[in-house]
């Protein structure tokens, strides 16, 4: 009879609330960006990363989780991979059980010492509110935790040992040097590895798929060959490209290489060209007109560095010891460049030290 | 009355007089429902804000130009106060963080988390967020941008956020890998001179095209600076002549004075005049970066290649320093006293020269 009734309201309730709900997701939804639109939902879908994955698959099952600490460069999946585990571990009460801090909350120490403490504290149970089983524990996530201070960072020690019974700490950084020895000395650590080609290419085309646009098979690779390994910003600038250049139009459907140049900041190679003609010739007139022309143009500078390193040590007609000259002060430009100096000085430096080394023999 | 360059900045994506292209782009982001987060960059006067204010309004319509001015007070940790000039309207606000000096990370997350906590409770407009404008983001401190970074994400079905800079260098990476960067690149000779025209022909002047492709050279391809000067012209000489004299910002021609102070005489004596120069440049407010590198490139023309080589390695060594400090006359004063030292010795050697002739 409990059944039947329990049976009925269901059929009965379901279909609207699950209308309604999906109305008010649809209009919600419209917004995300594909970033979060495609950040993988289990644990499986994560892409590469097999050691991690493995480890986290096996301890959902026992259901015994080791504290972690992931590391690796931007956009290889971190945030992403711990999220699914929760998600797949705690279902909707996702919320109750995992607490994320990240570096535009404020973590100083006071936080670790109240907020943090106050949450490892709280028992969990090893039932779910709707009465199926989940693990014991809650967890917190501490992203981007190489931003944290050593103070803070000092703070987190003795709780993290203290409440292993009922909490799990998962730190993620970029930088593990930047972690304090204690804190890596209690975490399991897991090296995320940037992601191949081929996979940031299969991704990218399941996405395009999903989106129903087509692009050319040239951009895909100028993609990814941007991006580094780093997913994220493959994405993005997949979903740039289709923003701004495809419209609703069907004239526009699809994403073409100029396009990808465009969106991803890219400085065309004839500047780099042009550049390096220009120094070899030694005139240093020439090189203070390139330099007035190149930054109305507004390119990155230092994605033109970036470049330009690339280039020098593949070019051939420049000696070793040119390019050792060279590429030491690339780095000294770039270094100033990123802590504040201005574009033009830093360019006008770094083009002289080449006439320089150019008219250096040998 | 206005001055031009607000009473013709074009109000509409569609009037915009150069890179049509993008504008079009623009448009078509603008149509679409998802609306991501933008990076605006490009030199100072080559249109980011205009095109920000175009994008406002096709967003919101007109209504989006209605502003008004505001103080926003936020609390620092340690219980300071600090204030905050804000431009908004119902739909967007716009602030520069970087005028809180070391507390603009506090700034950031306050404003952000504010804004995106209040949904706009009309549902039935069209857009369900709403704009945040900031402003000369290369200036914030790296602590403000991390800030901003899991913000951006975590806010973003409430909120935009629409930023402005100068140079890409400054912003770090993962905000960069964020947004949908805009190059916004500086317009050409040419489409200078054609806008000054039009300026001309609706006030009913006559505009010499001599005049015009000599205003456009001098405004370093800065069009605010063009309009700012033909409006200056046309104060100090009306009709126009051809080979009429453009005025010069002042602080140029004080900046070339005192070029040529620094090329009569490299001593002691002369480099405290030159510190009280640099002194009353400062406290005009003139932005110290801008006139070291005005300052750089006035010498670097007055002397040979040899000298240059090394002038522009000292430049840019002291240029550095001066960004990462926070008293920009030492810097600006030592790099003069180096320029002086090298130059002295060069004129010695040729007169050595001389000599053993």
């Amino acid at each position: 009879m409990q059944a039947f009734l329990q049976g009925h309201k269901l059929s009965a309730q379901k279909p609207a609330s699950f209308n309604s709900q999906r109305k008010e997701k649809k209009s919600r939804e419209k917004p995300i960006p594909w970033v979060e639109k495609y950040r993988p939902k289990k644990v499986d879908d994560v892409v590469e990363q097999n050691e991690v994955c493995a480890v986290l698959r096996e301890s959902m099952q026992t259901s015994d989780l080791p504290n972690l600490l992931l590391y690796g460069p931007p956009g290889t999946g971190k945030t992403s991979t711990i999220l699914a585990a929760a998600r797949q571990l705690f279902g909707e009460f996702i919320k109750e059980r995992v607490l994320e801090l990240n570096a535009s909350d404020d973590r100083g120490i006071s936080v670790i010492r109240t907020k943090v403490k106050n949450f490892a504290q709280l028992k969990a149970s090893n039932i779910r509110p709707d009465g199926k089983p989940c693990p014991p524990f809650k967890i917190i996530i501490l992203d981007e935790a190489d931003a944290m201070t050593n103070a803070a960072q000092a703070a987190l020690r003795r709780t993290m040992e203290k409440e292993t019974r009922t909490t799990r700490f998962c730190l993620i950084c970029n930088y593990v040097s930047k972690i304090i020895e204690p804190i890596t000395s209690r975490c399991t650590k897991f090296r995320f590895i940037p992601l191949h080609e081929e996979k940031i290419i299969e991704r990218l085309k399941f996405i395009a798929e999903q989106e129903k646009f087509n692009i050319e098979d040239e951009a895909l690779k100028s993609i990814v060959e941007t991006s580094n390994g780093d997913l994220r910003k493959a994405i993005t600038t997949l979903q740039s490209c289709y923003r701004l250049k495809c419209g609703s139009d069907i004239k526009h459907s699809q994403v073409t290489l100029l396009d990808v140049f465009e969106m991803s900041g890219i400085v065309p190679d004839s500047y780099l060209e042009e550049f390096i003609k220009v120094v070899k010739s030694k005139e240093l007139q020439a090189l203070e007109n390139f330099i007035d022309a190149f930054t109305y143009e507004a390119y990155s500078l230092s994605q033109f560095f970036d470049q330009l390193s690339i280039k020098i040590i593949m070019d051939e007609t420049i000696t070793n010891n040119q390019k050792a000259i060279i590429l030491d002060k690339l780095g000294e430009s770039s270094f100033r460049l990123s802590t504040g100096g201005s574009e033009y000085l830093q360019l006008i430096d770094f083009g002289t030290i080449c006439i320089i080394a150019f008219s250096k023999q040998n | 009355m206005s001055l031009w360059v607000d009473k013709y900045r074009p109000r509409e994506l569609s009037k915009l007089d150069y890179h049509k292209e993008q504008a079009a782009d623009l448009k078509r982001l603008c149509e679409q429902q998802d609306f991501p987060h933008l990076m605006f960059f490009g030199p100072s006067g080559s249109g980011k804000k205009t095109r920000i204010q175009c994008m406002l309004r096709e967003l919101y319509g007109t209504s989006a130009e209605r502003l008004r001015n505001e103080t926003m007070t936020f609390t620092t940790p340690s219980n300071k106060k600090v204030d905050i000039m804000t431009v908004s309207s119902n739909y967007h606000i716009e602030l520069n963080p970087s005028d809180a000096g070391i507390y603009d990370r506090v700034i950031i997350t306050d404003i952000i988390k504010q804004i995106a906590q209040t949904a706009n409770i009309d549902s039935g407009s069209e857009r369900d967020f709403k704009v945040i404008v900031l402003t000369e983001i290369d200036d914030l401190t790296k602590d403000a941008q991390h800030a901003l970074r899991r913000t951006m994400e975590k806010y973003v079905a409430t909120c935009r956020i629409i930023l402005c800079v100068n140079s890409t260098s400054r912003v770090i990476p993962a905000i960069k890998s964020r947004c949908l960067g805009i190059r916004v690149s500086a317009p050409s000779i040419e489409e200078i001179v054609a806008i000054l025209h039009k300026i001309c022909r609706k006030e009913n002047l006559t505009l010499p095209n001599e005049l015009a492709l000599n205003i456009a050279k001098t405004s370093d391809r800065n069009l605010r600076r063009a309009i700012l000067m033909l409006e200056a012209a046309k104060v100090q000489k009306y009709p126009f002549t051809s080979n009429q004299q453009v005025p010069d910002v002042d602080w140029k021609i004080f900046l070339h004075e005192t070029a040529n102070v620094i090329m009569r005489e490299q001593t002691p004596a002369n480099l405290e005049k030159i510190r009280d120069r640099l002194y009353e440049l400062l406290s005009h407010g003139i932005p110290s970066d801008i006139i070291f590198r005005e300052l750089v490139k006035i010498l670097t023309t007055k002397c040979d290649s040899e000298v240059k080589s090394q002038i522009y390695g000292y430049a840019s060594l002291y240029e550095h320093r001066m960004l990462s400090g926070n008293k920009p006359i030492y810097h600006l004063e030592a790099f003069v006293a180096q320029f002086m030292s090298i130059y002295k010795k060069y004129l010695n050697d040729i007169t050595m020269d001389f000599d053993d002739d």
